[in-house]
Formats: C-alpha cells, sequence, structure tokens
C-alpha cells in the first residue's frame, strides 16, 4: 500500500500536475479568452445597483 | 415564508429554509435537553445548556421574524447579514487581539500572571482561545461577511437561500461561543486550530455546508455571465476547509452524551492529517479567502482593475494545487517518511511562485495610481497588507527547507513569521475592508475620520514591526543556544537560560501586541462614528480648500 502510494505520488502524480498546469496556462493566455478576461477584470468597477433603493447604492 | 407569498412565481427560494432552520432547531434543542439530563460530565452538561439556550433563542428570532410579516424586496442585495458580520468581526477582533496581549504578558511575566485556583486563566487554556478569536471568530466572520457582500455584487444577484444566510451567520458564531467557552472549561481534543470536540465540529459541518449552498446558490443565479476571480478564492476557501474541516475531526465519541472523544487516526498518521489540515487552514483560511478580499476591495478602493487577469487565473489555480502538499514541512525531522517530508518542503518552495504572482498582481493594480497611497490610508493599509503578504509568503517557504527548520522550529521565530502573516496580511486586508464596506453598507459618504485611520494604521504598524523583529532576534536567538555545545560536547545551556534571555523580546513583543490592540479600539471607534452617520467636519472642510485651490 504504501509502496504503491508512494511510487504512485512520484509518477503520475507527476505527470498529472505538470498536465494541469499545462491546461491553466493554455486557458489563461489562449488569445481567444482575451475579450472576455477584459471584461471579468471590469466586474468590481461596474457592480452597479440593482432595481431597488434599498441597499443597492455604492458610489 | 412571507417572502414566498409575496412572489409565488419567484421559484428560487422555496421556502424551504424556514422549514431546515425549524428542523435543526428542533433536533438541536431535543439533542441538547437530552444531552443535559444524561450528561456523562459537568462540561457537557454546560455546554449542552448554553446550545439549549441558543435553540430556544433561535426559535424566538425565527417565529417573531415570520409573524412581523416582513417581506424581503427580492431585487434588493441582502445586505443586512453584512452588517451583523461587520459588527461581529470588530467585536471579535478586538476580543482576540486582547486575550493575545494578556498571554503575551503571562509569558512576560510569568509569575506575576498565574493564578493556580483559576484554571480557566492559565496559559494553555486561553492561548487556543486567542489562536481561535482571531483566526476563526474574527478572521471567519470577516471572511463570511466579504464573500457574502463580494458574492452579490459581482454575481448582480441577491443571496440564495432566503434565511439561511442568516443561520450561517448565527450558527457560526455559536459555534464560536461553544469553542470560546470549551477552551476556558477544559475541553479540548488537543488538536492546534482543531481544538473543539466532536459535538461542536459536527454543528460547524452543519454550518458550513449552509455557507456553501448560499455561495453555490448565489453563483448558479448570478446575472454576470462570468465568475470574478475573487469568487474562485472564496469557493476554494469554503470547499477546501468544508474537506480539512471533516477529515481531521474523524473521532469516535467515547460517550454520546460525553464531550471527550478520541481521533481515528494514530501516531504518525495522526501527525500527517494534523498539519495536512493545520497547513491548509493557513493556506485556505488565511491566504485563499483573504486573496478574495484582495481581489474585490483594492481594485474596487483603487478604482482601477486589478493588472492582470490572466495572473489572477495562473495565481489561483497553481495557488490551490500547491498549497494542499505543502503540510509536512511542519513534520521535519520526525517518524513521517522523509519522501513525504521532502515533498512537503518541495511544494512549500513552489509556492513561492503563486504567492509573489499574486502579490504582484495586487500591487501593480496600483499602478497608474500610486499617488493614492499617499492620500487614501484605507488604500495604503490594504497595500502594506499585500507587502506583508509578499514577506510572510517568502519568509515560508525559507523555513520550510529542512536544515533552515532544524533551526526554526520550535522557537519564537515560527511565531514572529505567523504574526506577520496574520498581523500584517491578514489583519491589514481584514480592517481594509472594513474601513470600506462601513461607509457603503450605511451608506456614509466617507468614513467619520481618515486621520483616524492614520493614526490606526502607524499605531499597529509600530506594534507589528516591534512584534515580529522581536521575534525574530529571540527565536534565532532561542534556536543558536539550543544546539550551542561546548568543547566537551556537552549542551552549553539549560533549558532555563534561554527562557531568561527571551525576557526582554517577550516584553517588546508584548508592547507591540498592546499597540496593535489600541489601533483596533481607534478603527472600531471611528467605525462606530461612521456608521451613525457622523463626519469630522475640520478635516473635511480642509480637504475641501485644499482641492479648490487653484494648481500652481
Amino acid at each position: 500500500m504504501y509502496e504503491t502510494l508512494a511510487s504512485f505520488a512520484q509518477t503520475w502524480g507527476l505527470v498529472l500536475f505538470v498536465v494541469a498546469f499545462a491546461l491553466v496556462l493554455i486557458y489563461a493566455l489562449n488569445p481567444r479568452n482575451q475579450s472576455k478576461f477584459d471584461a471579468a477584470k471590469r466586474i468590481p468597477l461596474e457592480d452597479g445597483p440593482v432595481e431597488s433603493e434599498d441597499d443597492t447604492d455604492v458610489r | 415564508m412571507s417572502e414566498n407569498r409575496a412572489h409565488p412565481g419567484n421559484g428560487s427560494d422555496t421556502g424551504g429554509d424556514v422549514m431546515l432552520i425549524a428542523v435543526i432547531l428542533v433536533v438541536g434543542a431535543l439533542w441538547s435537553l437530552f444531552t443535559a439530563a444524561r450528561a456523562t460530565d459537568p462540561l457537557m452538561a454546560a455546554h449542552a445548556v448554553m446550545f439549549l439556550v441558543a435553540t430556544v433563542l433561535g426559535g424566538f428570532a425565527l417565529v417573531s421574524h415570520l409573524s412581523s410579516g416582513y417581506v424581503a424586496d427580492r431585487n434588493a442585495y441582502e445586505m443586512g447579514v453584512v452588517k451583523a458580520g461587520v459588527f461581529a468581526s470588530v467585536f471579535w477582533g478586538i476580543a482576540g487581539f486582547l486575550v493575545g496581549v494578556i498571554i503575551a504578558a503571562q509569558l512576560a511575566f510569568p509569575s506575576l500572571l498565574y493564578f493556580p485556583d483559576l484554571a480557566w486563566t492559565n496559559f494553555g487554556r486561553l492561548r487556543p482561545l486567542h489562536t481561535s478569536a482571531v483566526i476563526f471568530a474574527f478572521g471567519g466572520n470577516v471572511l463570511i461577511a466579504t464573500s457574502f457582500y463580494v458574492v452579490q455584487r459581482t454575481s448582480r444577484a441577491r443571496l440564495w437561500g432566503g434565511l439561511t444566510p442568516w443561520f450561517v451567520f448565527w450558527g457560526y458564531n455559536l459555534f464560536i461561543v461553544i469553542a470560546a467557552t470549551g477552551y476556558l472549561m477544559g475541553i479540548t481534543q488537543s488538536k492546534e486550530y482543531a481544538e473543539p470536540e466532536w459535538y461542536a465540529d459536527i454543528w460547524l459541518t452543519i454550518v458550513w455546508v449552509a455557507y456553501l449552498l448560499v455561495f453555490l446558490g448565489t453563483l448558479l443565479k448570478r446575472k454576470e455571465p462570468h465568475i470574478y476571480v475573487a469568487n474562485w478564492f472564496f469557493l476554494a476557501f469554503i470547499v477546501t476547509v468544508a474537506m480539512l474541516h471533516i477529515v481531521n475531526n474523524l473521532a469516535v465519541p467515547v460517550s454520546l452524551t460525553g464531550s471527550k472523544s478520541y481521533s481515528l487516526f494514530a501516531g504518525v498518521q495522526d501527525a500527517l492529517t494534523q498539519w495536512w489540515y493545520g497547513h491548509n487552514a493557513v493556506g485556505f483560511f488565511l491566504t485563499a479567502g483573504f486573496l478574495g478580499i484582495m481581489y474585490y476591495f483594492i481594485p474596487k478602493k483603487a478604482e482601477r482593475p486589478v493588472y492582470s487577469y490572466r495572473l489572477s487565473i495562473v495565481h489561483f489555480w497553481s495557488l490551490i494545487f500547491l498549497y494542499i502538499w505543502a503540510g509536512p514541512h511542519h513534520l521535519h525531522y520526525t517518524a513521517l517518511p522523509e519522501w513525504a517530508q521532502t515533498l512537503g518542503m518541495t511544494f512549500s518552495i513552489m509556492l513561492w511562485m503563486p504567492s509573489w504572482g499574486g502579490m504582484i498582481n495586487g500591487l501593480m493594480t496600483l499602478s497608474g495610481a500610486w499617488d493614492k497611497l499617499r492620500t487614501d490610508p484605507v488604500l495604503r493599509m490594504m497595500v502594506v497588507s499585500v507587502a506583508f503578504y509578499g514577506m510572510s509568503t517568502f519568509e515560508g517557504p525559507l523555513m520550510s527547507i529542512r536544515s533552515v527548520n532544524s533551526l526554526s522550529h520550535y522557537t519564537d521565530w515560527t511565531i514572529g513569521h505567523v504574526h506577520s502573516g496574520a498581523l500584517g496580511w491578514v489583519g491589514y486586508i481584514s480592517f481594509g475592508a472594513l474601513y470600506c464596506l462601513v461607509p457603503w453598507l450605511w451608506k456614509r459618504k466617507a468614513l467619520y475620520s481618515r486621520a483616524l485611520v492614520e493614526w490606526h494604521f502607524w499605531i499597529s504598524t509600530l506594534g507589528i514591526l516591534l512584534y515580529i523583529t522581536s521575534m525574530w532576534v529571540s527565536g534565532i536567538m532561542q534556536g543558536l543556544m539550543w544546539r550551542a555545545y561546548n568543547e566537551f560536547g556537552f549542551l552549553e545551556f539549560s533549558f532555563v537560560e534561554t527562557v531568561e534571555a527571551m525576557h526582554p523580546y517577550y516584553i517588546i513583543r508584548m508592547l507591540g501586541g498592546l499597540l496593535f490592540l489600541i489601533g483596533s479600539f481607534v478603527m472600531a471607534y471611528n467605525l462606530w462614528r461612521t456608521a451613525k452617520g457622523d463626519i469630522r467636519e475640520k478635516e473635511y472642510a480642509r480637504d475641501a480648500a485644499l482641492a479648490a485651490a487653484p494648481a500652481e
């Protein structure tokens, strides 16, 4: 059990992490996502009021 | 419930919230009545009675809310629970900092502040009270309040679940009270940052699942197509803390009507589980959650979008994938297999990357607006917080290296490291968020006084510096004294000699903590006056005059 876990962590675990990281980089750096991210980064600045006078207005 | 009668066609909240809360209150009341009557130890009876009182009060609150005929505006945000969270944060913050100063004084003057007849004043009982009060009571309430605020604003949706967010708030604070009184009475399962016993752990699990449901439910009904990065961090914090809490607290109670339980794990497995939990309490409670605050409040306050959204995505995924493996660095030179120790150390060192990536992202958000640091003390507080984040996440990986750890482990260096993260990073980003939230929530044009924020900032910054520098000196000295040998191969110093040598630094640390505590009183006063709607005319009149002066 211990040997199996240890060898799995040292081989396939490594592969899994490299692949996962590559996928994150592909998603983050893909130019096609640029416009989506540009819109997303403005969300906190444009989270204006919703349709009620109660508990809405923030700046 | 009344909300649904007003909007029968609107099906996202089905009144299930009231049913569920009522069932939890009734079952809780019956359980505590039964346990109070049959308790095998007086401590369990005391907690059962407290729980009974809480469920009865909860029942009264629920009935009076329902009979008041109050109809919530479902198109408005639920900000009442955020306001309650702000109150609770300030209260628990002051309580936690105060207990910290008390136990620092106990360490500095042990003979003056030792009362053998009052067991509850013992350092061993007050210390977990301090750690839990600052991390879980102060930090937890800040996280609940800010996450409820941010998820609503960035999703453009009211909190999901009707009264469930209120159940989360009160349920969480009940857990805090049960935990805190338990420590004072001497109830502990002896796991650091996880001291509460099995029944409190089960209660927290129920509350935490409700928290997760509220957060996910709000995200699901969002009107904004994209889930903003702050919400990813909050979600990772909620999900991971649930997993850590459940696994680390797997235990068998000695009796179903007694307070004592035994862990399911033993020996080195228990130690590894504990530090997998313990380090990820740092990684996901004190880091991921507060990064969620950073990614919303710094851009909002600086009126600039985050420096790089791409970087924030890489930051998020690499941080959560790496942090979860770092725990074994708490167990260097133990029975834990060496490859596991090395793995913990390696992942800790790799954490430099996402940590500094996140720090750069937070700091560079101000690029082109650095002048605001001079004029806006709240923003400055948050930026200094990110700087402390960078400093303590540099120091942490350094200390996780096995050979450095052989010097630093068990010494005050660790305490100094923890406090540069806790006071500098977590404290300041929380204070910044509170200074933002109070004027926003209570609809005030500005804080009561910016000068008082300046005072808070400088008093507590001085306090933090005194704290961490004294602990560096004391800790490294302590480590060096422990490993000093004389020419015959004997230890150079006895343990008590190292304690004596640390005395002056303990006094400096206590003074540092005292300054931090005074700063928090200044904040509480300023926030109170702000919420009341007061404004310190003198300050703002002068500013207006300055603004009106023509540029040269």
